[in-house]
């Protein structure tokens, strides 16, 4: 228990202390509001869709969660690299638990950056329909970044350097996020389009996120606790077997 | 019976044999010194030890417990000093300190005292919540050591601890060290490429040299051996002149660069 809260403290201090950090990793959020939100607004209200803005805050929340999860998952590569991880790795505490520690302080450390998204939201307009929801969708974002932050955690176990960061990006990030409906409703899309999205748990998050801010939602509240739950756990199951194979 | 027993250990990676088919013990209380040329396989065998690596074959024992089926017993039994650097470099000098008392479950009560103690005793003190990115070469290999010694375990793995520290520091540590070993009996396994200093500090040296152990036992022994009036004699007499210029990888070219400029540019 107190190694967790230990690591998980950890998380919390270097995310705390790295100010420049916080703010470059709002820049992008804020540049999707302004752009596409402004920009798609008037095409998504044509189409009878109504308020754009309501319908994309819910994803790019979902955005900086998966980015920052995903990367605090990643950080293992760093600890690696100026090797701090050899510390922990020869502690006498189990790998689990080393484990738990990093990914629920890189889940903390998400959620709080999905809370702030989602109050700048606010300024560009965003309003949740039941303000009573909105603590049950930080429980959302929470889960959210707990399934992504392990996920980082199993791939970054598996790589020695940075030098598969950018294939990390580009072939997993990018493809997650662009895929889950964050930007556009499943509805009525191409089923191929609709059946990708299925696989991805991004979808998931968003959608539980959209039922609970603007009472929309595509797969209903129940599949997406459900999938979101059963995937966390599986990734914390699968981030912690390879977290305990490494070598350093 | 012996704290540390290793039989024909092998490690390699890919291509390269790092460690050959060692063999050597070590006694309860003992202080042992593993010397070698760069790349012979020290730190190799350390990690192998100390759980950080699984051989490739061979049997070890440490404190009666295999590294590889019983790694929770034997991470109890040691502390280590990394050869290269491990500290966090965005936590605060206490804060390094406090995390692996946390790690190790020293009691709280006792975990404040002695991190006190050990930042007075490496001169830290007054640094203690600067940041650790901000401390020098020499101040980081420092406070590594003092945490190596926050909890006392019963073997402690020292992986060229004087690296980049200046003589009053070395002569500082190792007598805090010695006097560790004579009170608490803590078994003392260390590497330096400074021979007049494993001559004066170990009661037992091993030699390896291209993953193999080339020669074993006091010192004194090593030099009546090879004919030798001081261990850096002896020890250029058992592993030859040939400066090793195997292909250096980027841990090698890390710590070439440490060397040049004297511990002074650790990241
Ligand atoms: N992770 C690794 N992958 C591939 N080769 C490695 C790895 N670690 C060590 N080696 C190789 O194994 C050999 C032994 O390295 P080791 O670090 O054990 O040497 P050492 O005796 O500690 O040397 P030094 O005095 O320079 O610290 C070297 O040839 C090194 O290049
Ligand atoms: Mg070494």
């Amino acid at each position: 228990m107190k190694t967790i809260y230990i690591l998980w403290l950890r998380q919390i201090k270097r995310y705390v202390r790295s100010k420049s950090r916080i703010i470059g990793s709002l820049g992008q959020p804020v540049l999707y509001l302004i752009s596409l939100g402004y920009g798609f607004g008037p095409i998504f209200e044509k189409a009878g869709q109504g308020d754009y803005i309501q319908f994309l805050a819910p994803g790019i929340i979902g955005m900086s969660i998966i980015f920052t999860a995903i990367f605090s998952g990643i950080e293992i590569i760093w600890d690696r690299q100026f090797g701090f991880l050899k510390e922990t790795l020869v502690a006498p505490v189990s790998r689990f638990n080393i484990m738990l520690g990093r990914t629920f302080g890189g889940a903390t450390v998400a959620t709080i950056q999905g809370i702030i998204v989602f109050l700048i939201a606010l300024l560009f307009g965003f309003s949740p329909f039941a303000w009573s929801l909105v603590p049950v969708a930080f429980l959302v974002m929470f889960l959210t970044a707990l399934l992504f932050t392990a996920l980082g955690t199993a791939i970054a176990s598996l790589l020695e350097d940075m030098q598969g960061f950018q294939l990390i990006m580009n072939f997993l990030i990018m493809p997650l996020f662009f895929l889950s409906g964050a930007l556009f409703p499943l509805q009525g899309l191409p089923s191929a389009l609709t059946t990708v999205a299925r696989f991805d748990p991004l979808s998931y998050g968003i959608d539980a996120l959209r039922h609970l801010l603007i009472n929309f939602s595509y797969f209903g509240l129940a599949t997406d606790f459900a999938v979101l739950g059963i995937v966390a756990f599986a990734f914390i199951w699968i981030g912690s077997y390879f977290f305990s194979r490494i070598q350093a | 019976m012996n704290i540390i027993e290793v039989n024909n250990l092998v490690k390699e990676f890919g291509d390269t044999v790092a460690v050959r088919g060692v063999s050597f013990s070590v006694k309860p209380g003992e202080i042992f010194a593993f010397l070698g040329p760069n790349g012979a396989g020290k730190s190799t065998t350390i990690k192998m030890l100390t759980t950080l690596l699984r051989p490739t074959s061979g049997e070890m024992l440490l404190g009666g417990h295999n590294p590889l089926t019983e790694s929770d017993a034997v991470r109890h039994s040691f502390g280590i000093v990394f050869q290269d650097p491990s500290l966090d470099d965005e936590l605060t000098a206490y804060e390094n300190l406090e995390l692996h008392g946390v790690l190790y479950d020293v009691p709280k009560y006792i975990r404040r005292d002695r991190i006190h103690e050990l930042l007075q005793f490496v001169d830290l003190h007054d640094r203690r919540d600067d940041f650790v990115k901000t401390f020098s070469g020499g101040m980081k290999r420092r406070l590594e050591i003092a945490r190596g010694l926050l909890h006392h375990p019963k073997i402690l793995f020292l992986d060229e601890p004087t690296l980049g520290l200046d003589p009053q520091t070395r002569n500082h540590m190792w007598s805090y060290l010695k006097d560790l070993n004579a009170k608490e009996g803590i078994t003392i396994f260390f590497t330096t490429h400074y021979m007049e200093e494993a001559d004066r500090i170990a009661q037992r040296i091993a030699v390896i040299d291209h993953g193999k152990i080339v020669a074993s036992g006091t010192p004194a022994e090593l030099k009546s051996q090879t004919n030798a009036s001081n261990l850096e004699e002896a020890f250029l007499e058992l592993t030859g002149k040939n400066i090793r210029n195997e292909e250096a990888g980027s841990i090698d070219n890390m710590r070439m660069a440490r060397r040049m400029w004297g511990g002074g540019k650790r990241r």
